[in-house]
Formats: structure tokens, sequence, C-alpha cells
């Protein structure tokens, strides 16, 4: 087995990003077929795919789009979520990079099925001069008639803004995305209503990640079937998997899902660097469950296999620890993150990030002890399913993940007792 | 309040979006980059803009961690710190600038060139360590990589 390239296929092509490559590739057949479509035939196809979200939670997309209420008179929207600040994933960043048409032409094909005619690509800021690349990508594509009024002769309409934030990792979370579109902090609001019901400025919003975008314009093309098939049962089609940290060949790498994870490491990634062994995995972004080598090796990259040992598929960033890894570190290296990105909105998180960054620091320090480590334990129950948005939750995985397999990594840190003071 | 160029990008953001102070993010953006940090006229002139309260201006530059309201510096060196990037060497490229440049991160060269910070996940970790040096990346960094950049740069 190797790479099975479906959304990378064009990466390697010269001129990838212009639009007659695009065309001479197959580019806006999808959408031709899809304007000859219903919007239910469509939302069937994109239901018999399989397809899940990319963007971390994995929510069958046909079924998000299905409930966007289509007879609503409000006007209703399509949102592409170009946040990407799951640490590990970098992967939105080529889809637009190498195939910006891919991106578009997929969007174009969602907002007909659920009747936006507008839509908004919201690209985390950081990625600046992506914004040129998407928008010369948008004037060739309505320079050509795929956007903008009366499309390939359809009646429909549509207008895609390229919108950047400006660094904060909870823009990433479809409300507090909103929130921010709406030119406001990126608060998160409460669910429900979801976005597909009362999402921006008060209307229907569908939210999709840029993968899983750029995955309809194929799956319309050659059927929900075609892609189920390259995946597994309950996991269709292919995935774009970072893969970081202690490789030989980091790099993006698209695979069926299903794809054996220790085959990711020591194929595409050539191993483990310098040739040492194992110790760990994080293998969908920062957010989830680290695992330890045997689970590892367990472990498939689905969304079934994953769960099974403890973790999630999520974003796919997939980061690599070899055996001179101290977990202690890089746990602390991560909730140093999560403290620095929650919004400020609910006290479990923002003051729970700041006493776990706090402890872990004592600790770091030598003057840690076993209570220490007991109430990081609390904080995290405290923290867990009691914060407004899901970062909470996300803040407490990697901690709580990390010491139920490596507790040597934080025993070995403090002291079992606290010092009694000797007579001199 | 800003050059030609710029007030025309400010005058057609707002054209743009449904309602204009959706804009805010980008024309923030643009203020920033022609003053060199978010100033307080700049926040005045914003709101008036938008129909916004100053206030409703101020709580946005406050929010996101790419805006400042004091003097960024010419370069703004951004060194990631997060997961993979500190898997793969992170912590030696920040000593380095560290020592390079004898600021710490989140000061400012006394001749107002550089800016050092530590930031979070760039969205590059398949190319760690990485570095932002205003909006341009830099990747798959060693110590004398980022000598070879600083020199470089005009
Ligand atoms: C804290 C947090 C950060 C998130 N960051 C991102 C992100 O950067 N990109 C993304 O596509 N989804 C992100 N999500 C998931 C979104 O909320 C949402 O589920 C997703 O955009 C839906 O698209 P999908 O179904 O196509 O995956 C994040 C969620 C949370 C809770
Ligand atoms: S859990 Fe954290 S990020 Fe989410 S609303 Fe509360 S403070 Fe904000
Ligand atoms: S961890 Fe440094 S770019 Fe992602």
């Amino acid at each position: 087995m190797a790479e099975t390239k479906i959304l990378t296929a064009r990466f390697d092509l010269p001129n990838s990003t212009s639009i007659d490559t695009y065309l001479k590739t197959g580019g806006y057949q999808a959408l031709e077929k899809a304007l000859k479509m219903t919007q239910e035939e469509i939302i069937e196809e994109v239901k018999k795919s399989a397809l899940r979200g990319r963007g971390g939670a994995g929510f069958p997309t046909g079924l998000k789009w299905s409930f966007v209420p289509r007879s609503s008179p409000k006007p209703k929207y399509l949102v592409c979520n170009a946040d990407e600040s799951e640490p590990g994933t970098c992967k939105d960043r080529y889809l637009m990079e190498k195939d910006p048409h891919q991106l578009i032409e997929g969007m174009i094909i969602s907002a007909y099925a659920i009747g936006a005619n507008l839509s908004f690509i919201y690209i985390r800021g950081e990625y600046w001069y992506l914004i040129a690349v998407l928008e010369k990508a948008i004037e060739e594509a309505r320079a050509r008639g795929y956007l903008g009024k009366n499309i390939l002769g359809s009646k429909f309409e549509l207008d895609i803004i390229v919108h950047p934030g400006a660094g904060a990792y909870i823009c990433g979370e479809e409300t507090a995305l909103l929130e921010s579109l709406e030119g406001k902090r990126g608060h998160p609001r409460i669910k429900p209503p979801f976005p597909a019901v009362v999402g921006l400025y008060g209307c229907p919003t569908l939210v999709n990640n840029v993968e899983t975008l750029s995955a309809v314009p194929h799956i319309i093309l050659k059927g929900g079937d075609w892609y189920r098939q390259l995946g597994t049962e309950k996991s269709g089609g292919t995935k774009m998997f970072s893969l970081s940290g202690h490789v030989n060949r980091p790099g993006n790498y698209e695979v069926r899902m299903g794809y054996p994870l220790m085959q990711l490491i020591n194929e595409e990634g050539g191993g483990i660097r310098d040739g040492k062994k194992l110790k760990a995995v994080i293998p969908g972004g920062s957010s989830v469950p680290i695992i330890n080598a045997e689970e590892a090796a367990r472990c498939n990259l689905d969304y079934e296999s994953c769960q099974s040992v403890g973790t999630m598929l999520a974003s796919g960033g997939v980061i690599v620890m070899d055996e001179t890894t101290d977990i202690f570190e890089t746990t602390f290296n991560l909730i140093k993150f999560y403290k620095h990105e929650s919004c400020g909105w609910c006290t479990p998180c923002r003051e729970g990030t700041d006493w776990l960054v706090k402890l872990f620091k004592k600790i770091k320090s030598g003057s840690g002890t076993q209570a220490d480590l007991e109430l990081i334990e609390r904080l995290c129950v405290n923290i867990e399913g009691r914060s407004h948005c899901p970062l909470g939750e996300a803040a407490v995985l990697p901690i709580t993940s990390a010491m139920k397999r490596f507790p040597e990594d934080f025993t070995k840190r403090v002291r079992k007792t606290l010092p009694v003071l000797q007579p001199a | 309040m800003f050059s030609p160029q710029t007030e025309a990008k400010i005058d057609a953001l707002i054209a743009k979006y449904p309602y204009k102070r959706s804009a805010i993010l980008p024309i923030i953006h643009l203020a920033q980059l022609e003053q060199g940090k978010v100033t307080e006229e700049a926040i005045h002139y914003i709101a008036d803009r938008l129909d916004l309260e100053p206030v409703e201006v101020y709580e946005v530059v406050t929010f996101y961690s790419m805006y400042f309201m004091e003097e960024i510096g010419k370069y703004h060196l951004q060194v990631c710190r997060t997961l993979s990037c500190m898997l793969c060497g992170a912590e030696e490229i920040t000593a380095h600038l560290e020592k390079k440049l004898g600021i710490k991160p989140g000061q400012v060269t006394p001749d107002g060139r550089f800016r050092l910070s530590e930031v979070e996940c760039l969205g590059s970790c398949a190319t760690a360590p990485v570095m932002q040096v205003n909006f341009d990346y830099y990747e798959n960094l060693t110590p004398e990589k980022v000598d070879e950049i600083l020199k470089n740069l005009p």
C-alpha cells in the first residue's frame, strides 16, 4: 500500500493553481454535473460517500447538510473553515496553496446544495500569502462563469469572500468563527441552536473544513459509492495526514481511511529519526489523547480504530515522539498552548488552564509533590464537561491520557511526601 | 487618516460584506500594516467608519494575537514554540535568536529593527522548526539558516 492521491492528485503538476491546469484535469466537470442534479440528490450522494468532517469533529457531512432548512426565507451562507490551527495539522494550507480550484468547486457545489448565494473562506491570518492565491483563483473562476450570477446558465448565483482571521485558535471552533466573522471577539456560542439553523447573522449557515469541501467534487463526479469504497465501511474515502515530529520524512500524506498508523510512520515517514524506537504518538492533532507504541501498532487511521485504542482521528495531525522524549515536557508544552488560547469566557477553562500551567511549572522547578499530581487530576476533572465549549476538554485530554499512559514521566519529577524538617 | 491606497481598500472592504462590521478584522490588519501598530486614532477612525463605539474596536484589537498596540518593529520574528516544532528544536532556534539579538521574547531591539516572539502553532508542523518574519514563512530552520535569513533581510 502507499499513498492514494485523490485530493492531492494535482499537487505536483506545473502551474497546479491555474484554472487551465484544473480544467485540463477534469476540473469543474463535477459542477456541471451537480447543476443538473437536484439538491436532494447531491445531499444523498454525499451521505452515501460516508464523508465525515475533516476539521476535527468528524460529523457526517451529508447529514449536516440535510439540517440546513432550505425552505427558510432567510439567506443561507456557506463558510469554509480554513482557520487550521490545531497543533500538528498543516494540510488545509497545501490544499489551498496547491489546488485552490478544487476547494472553490467544492464550495460552489455545497452552496448550491443548501441554497446559499454568498460564502466565505475564513482563513487564519498567518496564512496571509494564501489570500492572494485564493483571490486569484476566485477571479479566474468568475471570468469563466463558475462564480457570480447565473453560473453556467443555471440561474444559480454565488460569490466567495476570503476573510482573514487575526490569530486565535478558538476561532477554528465554528461558533467562535461566526462571531469573529461578524466582527466580534471570538467567543463560542451556546449550542443548540446549531449554525445549520442559526449561524452567521442569525441565518442558516453551513460550516465545513477545507479538506471536507475539497472532497466534494470527487464524490459528485465519481459517485458516493466509489468514494466510500476507498476507505472503510464507516469511514469513507481518503484523508490527508500531517506527519510531524521525530520521523525521517515529515510531510503531508494522503492515504485511504483505515491505513495502518505504523505504516504511515515507517513507509511514508521513513521511520523514526536516528534509528530510535517509538515512544508515543498523538494521531489526530494536539487535542486528542496520546497513545503508546503498543497501541500505535494496533491503530489504523479511521475513526473507529482510533477510538478502539482510546484516542481520536480528529484533524489527522500525527505527531510522533521517539524513546528519548519526556512526556512531562511535551504535555507541559501543550498545556501552555491551551492556556494561551483559552478565550477567557468561562471560568473552568480560563482559570483551570492557568492553574495547570502554574502546577507544571512548579513540578518542573523540582519542588512538586505527589499532591500536586493529584491536584492536576482534580483540576482536569473540574474542567472536563464543565466548560462552555470543547476547548476545555481539548486542554484536558492530552494531560489525563499522558498521565495514564506514561505515569513514570510524571512521578519521577515529584517527591513522594512532603519533606520533614530535620533538626540540625 | 490613511494613504489613498489603504483608504481605497477600506472602502472596498466595507462595500464587500452584507454587514460592514464584518470588515473589522481585515481593516485592522490594513491599519497595522500601514502604521506599524494599531494606534488610538486608528481605533477611533475604524469605529467611525463602521458605526461602532471605539470600545467595540478596542475589544477586538485586544482579543487577537496578531494585533499590537505598541510598535512591532521592522521585522517581527515569530518562532513557533508548539509541540511539533519543540520536538524538532524550536527552543534552540529561540535561544540562538535571543543570544544573537540580545533580547528576550516579547522585546524589541533598541534600533527597532527586530521584535522576537514565541508564537503558537503556525500550521507548518511538517516543516518544523518554523518561524514567520512578518508574513513570510521560513521552514526547516537551523541556527545557521537563521543567521542567513537575518543577513539577507533588507
Ligand atoms: C477549539 C476548537 C478548534 C477548532 N479548530 C478548527 C480548525 O482550525 N479548522 C477546522 O476546520 N475545524 C476546527 N474545529 C472544528 C469546527 O468547530 C467544526 O466542527 C468544523 O469546522 C466543521 O467542519 P467539518 O464538519 O467539515 O469538519 C475546531 C473545534 C474546536 C472545538
Ligand atoms: S472552554 Fe475555554 S475557550 Fe471555550 S468558552 Fe470556555 S474559556 Fe473560552
Ligand atoms: S507546531 Fe510549529 S508549526 Fe505547528
